[in-house]
C-alpha cells in the first residue's frame, strides 16, 4: 500500500481538470469530485500512517520509492520520488483532513457564489500540489511544489477578483513569496554544488561529515529564507494579514493549517542541514521568537476578526520555527499538528459568524453567543486550546515547546514565548468577550449555520480535545518517540513550566475579562493615554510603509538608472551608429559628381600611385 | 643614335598629351580623340619594344594590331553614345552630362 502512497496527490490532480473541463457548470457535482478525491486521499493517508506503525518505520529508517526525471550522466540528475517516514505520515493526515473538513464547509460557505465550482477546483490544486510537497523526497521536487502552492494561493486570495483588496492582496502574497523562494533557491542549488544531488536522503549522509561549515552556514541560512516567506516570519510576513482577502475557508486551509506549515515542514525535512550550525540554529531561534511577539503585540489592537486570527497564525508560527531553532523538531511538529486543527476550527468558526452578519470588525458584533450555540462552543473551545489550558491540544504542544526552550538553555526566548503565550490568551480573549458576549452592538443578529458548516466544526472540535493527548510528556511511545531528529526522546515534565504556563494564560484570560467581558472604559483610557503605541500597533508597525517607501526609492531608484542607461548609452550606441552612418554618406556622396573626367582622373592618380609603390625597389637603386 | 628611350620618350609624351585630353576637354568627341591618342601612344612604345629587344619575333607588332582593333570598336561605340546624347539633350559638354551625381 504504501508504494502507492504516490497516488494520494493524484486524487485531487485529477480532480481538478475534471472539474474544469467537465463539471464547471454542475456546481454541486463540482463540490462532489473534490470531496471525494480528498476524501480517497484521506483514507490513503490513514492507511499509509497504519503501515508506518505495522512496518516499524521510522525516522532514521524511511521508504524511498523514486523514478529519474531528468538526468545527464555524470552532471544532473532529478528525481520524482516519495519519501515516507512518520514526519510524512503525520503531515499526509493533517493536511488531508483538515482539506476534507474544509471543502464539506465550504459547500455551505460558497452556496450561491458564481465561482462556486471554480473554488472546487482550485481547492483541488492546492490539495495535490500540498501533498505532493509533503511527499517529495528531494528539493527540487519539494520547490516545484513550493511555488505551485504559491500559485494556488494566489488564485485563492484573489478569488473575489474584482474586488480591488484582493487583487492587490493575491499579488503581494505572490511577489513576497516569489522574493524567498529565490533565496531558498539559490540555497539548495548551493547545497547540489556542493554534494551533487538533491535528495535528502542522500545530504543526510553527506551534510555531517562535511568540513567546511562556512558554506553549509550560507546554504542552510538561504534555504532558511524559504520558511520565512511561506512561514510568513519577520521581515517577510507582510502578506498574511492581507491574504484574509480572500475567502474564509481559504484562510482556515492554506494560511492557517497547512501552506504556511510547509516552511515549519522544511525545516523539518532539512533540519540535518541546520543541527550542526548552532549560529544558524540561532537565528531561526530569533526570527521565529521575534515573530511571535510581532505578531501578538498587533493582534491585541485589530478590529477585523479575521485580521486577529491571521496575527494569531504568525504568531503561533513563529512558536514553531523558534521551537525548530532550539533545537526541538518534534515540539515544532507537534504544535503544527495541533495548531492545524484548533486554528481551521477558529477560522472556519470566524467564517461561520461572517456568513451570518456580512461583518467583519468585531466591535459591531455582540451577544452572539445567544444566537450561534455551536459555532460560539466550538469557538471558544478552539480560543482556550489557542491559549494552552490544559487539557486541549493547545496546553501540550506549546508547553512542549516552552519546556525545549527552557531546557535548551534559551532562557530570554523563554521568557519571551511565555509573554506571547500571555498576550495570546488576551486577545483571544478580547475577541470572545467583544464578539460573543455582552450587548449586540450594531443590532446584528446571528443565525446558527447549516448543518454542512457546524459538523466540520464539531469535528475539529473533537480532534481539538483529544489530539493533544498523542504528545504529552505523560504519555509513553508519543509524539516525540516517533517523530524527532536524532533519537526518540522522552521529556520528562517539566511542572514548574506547566504551571506558570497555566497561570499566564488564565491572567490573559482575565484581564480581557477584566476590560472586555464587562462594561468598562479600560480599554479606552489606556488607548487614549498611550496613544502613539496604540497607533504603532493598529498600523501594524508601519511595515507596510516602511517597505512601500524602499520599494519606492530604492527599486524604482535603480529602475530609473538603469532606463536612462538604456535609453541613452545603449540605444545611443545603437543610434550612434545610425548617425556615423548617415552622416558619412552624406560627406561621401559628394563625391559621386557625375562628371566623367573627374572619375577618370582619379583613376589615373591612383594607377600612378600604385605603380610608384610597385617599382619602389627597383626605383630606389637607379636613382643612385 | 636613336635608340629605345627616345620612342619610348615619344610614346610617353604622347600619352601625356591624349591623358589631357581626355580629362580636360569639354567636348565629348575631343575626349575620344584623347583616348585615342593614348592608345596610339601605346602602341609606338610596343612596337618600340618589338624593334629593339625581340626583332626576331612579331610579338609587340601583333598586340599593336589587337590594340587597333580594340580602339576602332571603342571608337565605334563612343560615337554611337556622343551621338545619342547630343541628339537628345543637344549638348556635347561632358560637364553637363552628370546624370550620375548623388
Amino acid at each position: 500500500m504504501i508504494k502507492y502512497a504516490w497516488l494520494i496527490p493524484v486524487f485531487p490532480a485529477i480532480a481538478f481538470p475534471i472539474i474544469v473541463f467537465l463539471t464547471r457548470k454542475v456546481r454541486h457535482l463540482s463540490a462532489l469530485v473534490a470531496i471525494a478525491a480528498i476524501a480517497a486521499s484521506f483514507v490513503m493517508a490513514v492507511g499509509v500512517l497504519r503501515e508506518v506503525f505495522l512496518l516499524g518505520i521510522t525516522m532514521e529508517k524511511p521508504v524511498e520509492y523514486a523514478v529519474p526525471w531528468l538526468q545527464i550522466p555524470g552532471l544532473l540528475k532529478i528525481e520524482a520520488g516519495i519519501l515516507i517516514d512518520p514526519l510524512t505520515a503525520v503531515m499526509l493526515l493533517v493536511v488531508t483532513l483538515v482539506a476534507l473538513l474544509v471543502e464539506i464547509y465550504s459547500v455551505g460557505y460558497m452556496h450561491g457564489d458564481p465561482g462556486f465550482s471554480n473554488f472546487f477546483s482550485y481547492l483541488s490544486l492546492f490539495s495535490a500540489s500540498m501533498l505532493g510537497l509533503v511527499l517529495a523526497n528531494n528539493y527540487f521536487m519539494i520547490f516545484f511544489f513550493w511555488e505551485l502552492v504559491g500559485l494556488c494561493s494566489y488564485l485563492l486570495i484573489g478569488f473575489y477578483y474584482h474586488k480591488h483588496a484582493a487583487a492587490r492582496a493575491g499579488l503581494k502574497a505572490f511577489v513576497t513569496n516569489r522574493v524567498a523562494d529565490f533565496g531558498f533557491m539559490l540555497g539548495f542549488f548551493f547545497l547540489f554544488a556542493m554534494f551533487g544531488t538533491f535528495n535528502f536522503r542522500e545530504l543526510a549522509e553527506a551534510i555531517p561529515g562535511y568540513q567546511n561549515t562556512g558554506f553549509l552556514a550560507l546554504a542552510a541560512a538561504l534555504v532558511f529564507i524559504g520558511p520565512i516567506g511561506k512561514s510568513a516570519q519577520f521581515p517577510l510576513h507582510v502578506w498574511l494579514p492581507d491574504a484574509m482577502e480572500g475567502p474564509t475557508p481559504v484562510s482556515a486551509l492554506i494560511h492557517a493549517a497547512t501552506m504556511v506549515a510547509a516552511g515549519v515542514y522544511l525545516l523539518a525535512r532539512a533540519y540535518v542541514l541546520f543541527a550542526s550550525l548552532p549560529g544558524i540554529m540561532l537565528l531561526v531561534a530569533y526570527v521565529g521568537g521575534f515573530t511571535a511577539l510581532l505578531a501578538a503585540t498587533i493582534a491585541v489592537a485589530q478590529r477585523d476578526i479575521k485580521r486577529i486570527l491571521a496575527y494569531s497564525t504568525m504568531s503561533q508560527l513563529g512558536y514553531m520555527v523558534m521551537a525548530m531553532g532550539v533545537g526541538s523538531m518534534t515540539a515544532g511538529m507537534f504544535h503544527l499538528m495541533t495548531h492545524a486543527f484548533f486554528k481551521a476550527l477558529l477560522f472556519l468558526g470566524a467564517g461561520s459568524v461572517i456568513h451570518a452578519l456580512e461583518e467583519q470588525d468585531i466591535f459591531r458584533m455582540g451577544g452572539l453567543y445567544k444566537d450561534m450555540k455551536i459555532t460560539a462552543g466550538t469557538f471558544i473551545l478552539a480560543a482556550l486550546a489557542l491559549a494552552g489550558l490544559p487539557p486541549l491540544a493547545g496546553f501540550w504542544s506549546k508547553d512542549e515547546i516552552l519546556a525545549a526552550t527552557f531546557d535548551h538553555g534559551f532562557t530570554g526566548l523563554y521568557i519571551l514565548g511565555t509573554l506571547v503565550a500571555f498576550l495570546t490568551a488576551f486577545y483571544m480573549f478580547r475577541l470572545i468577550f467583544v464578539a460573543f458576549f455582552g450587548d449586540r452592538r450594531a443590532g446584528l443578529h446571528g443565525h446558527e449555520s447549516p448543518l454542512t458548516m457546524t459538523v466540520p466544526l464539531i469535528i475539529l472540535a473533537v480532534l481539538t480535545v483529544v489530539v493533544g493527548f498523542v504528545g504529552t510528556p505523560f504519555t509513553d511511545h508519543g509524539f516525540s518517540t516517533f517523530v524527532y531528529y536524532g533519537e526518540p526522546h522522552h521529556a520528562e515534565p517539566n511542572y514548574a513550566v506547566m504551571l506558570i504556563s497555566v497561570i499566564v494564560s488564565l491572567a490573559g484570560i482575565g484581564l480581557a475579562w477584566l476590560f472586555y467581558g464587562r462594561p468598562s472604559d479600560v480599554p479606552e483610557k489606556l488607548a487614549n493615554r498611550y496613544r502613539s503605541i496604540y497607533t504603532l500597533l493598529v498600523n501594524k508597525y508601519y511595515i507596510d510603509e516602511i517597505y512601500m517607501w524602499l520599494f519606492r526609492r530604492v527599486v524604482l531608484g535603480l529602475s530609473e538608472a538603469f532606463n536612462w542607461h538604456d535609453r541613452h548609452v545603449v540605444d545611443g550606441i545603437f543610434d550612434g551608429v545610425g548617425d556615423m552612418t548617415r552622416i558619412s554618406g552624406r560627406k561621401l556622396r559628394l563625391l559621386q559628381t557625375g562628371n566623367l573626367q573627374t572619375y577618370a582622373l582619379v583613376i589615373f592618380t591612383a594607377v600612378v600611385i600604385i605603380a610608384l609603390w610597385m617599382a619602389a625597389p627597383v626605383l630606389g637603386g637607379v636613382i643612385q | 643614335m636613336i635608340t629605345l628611350n627616345h620612342y619610348l620618350a615619344l610614346g610617353g609624351l604622347l600619352f601625356c598629351i591624349g591623358l589631357f585630353g581626355a580629362l580636360a576637354k569639354r567636348n565629348a568627341v575631343a575626349v575620344l580623340m584623347g583616348i585615342e591618342l593614348m592608345l596610339n601612344a601605346v602602341n609606338i612604345n610596343l612596337v618600340a619594344f618589338n624593334h629593339f629587344l625581340e626583332p626576331a619575333r612579331v610579338t609587340g607588332q601583333i598586340f599593336a594590331i589587337f590594340v587597333i582593333v580594340v580602339a576602332a570598336a571603342e571608337v565605334a561605340v563612343g560615337l554611337a553614345l556622343v551621338l545619342n546624347i547630343y541628339r537628345r539633350r543637344l549638348d556635347s559638354n561632358v560637364d553637363d552630362l552628370d546624370w550620375l551625381k548623388w
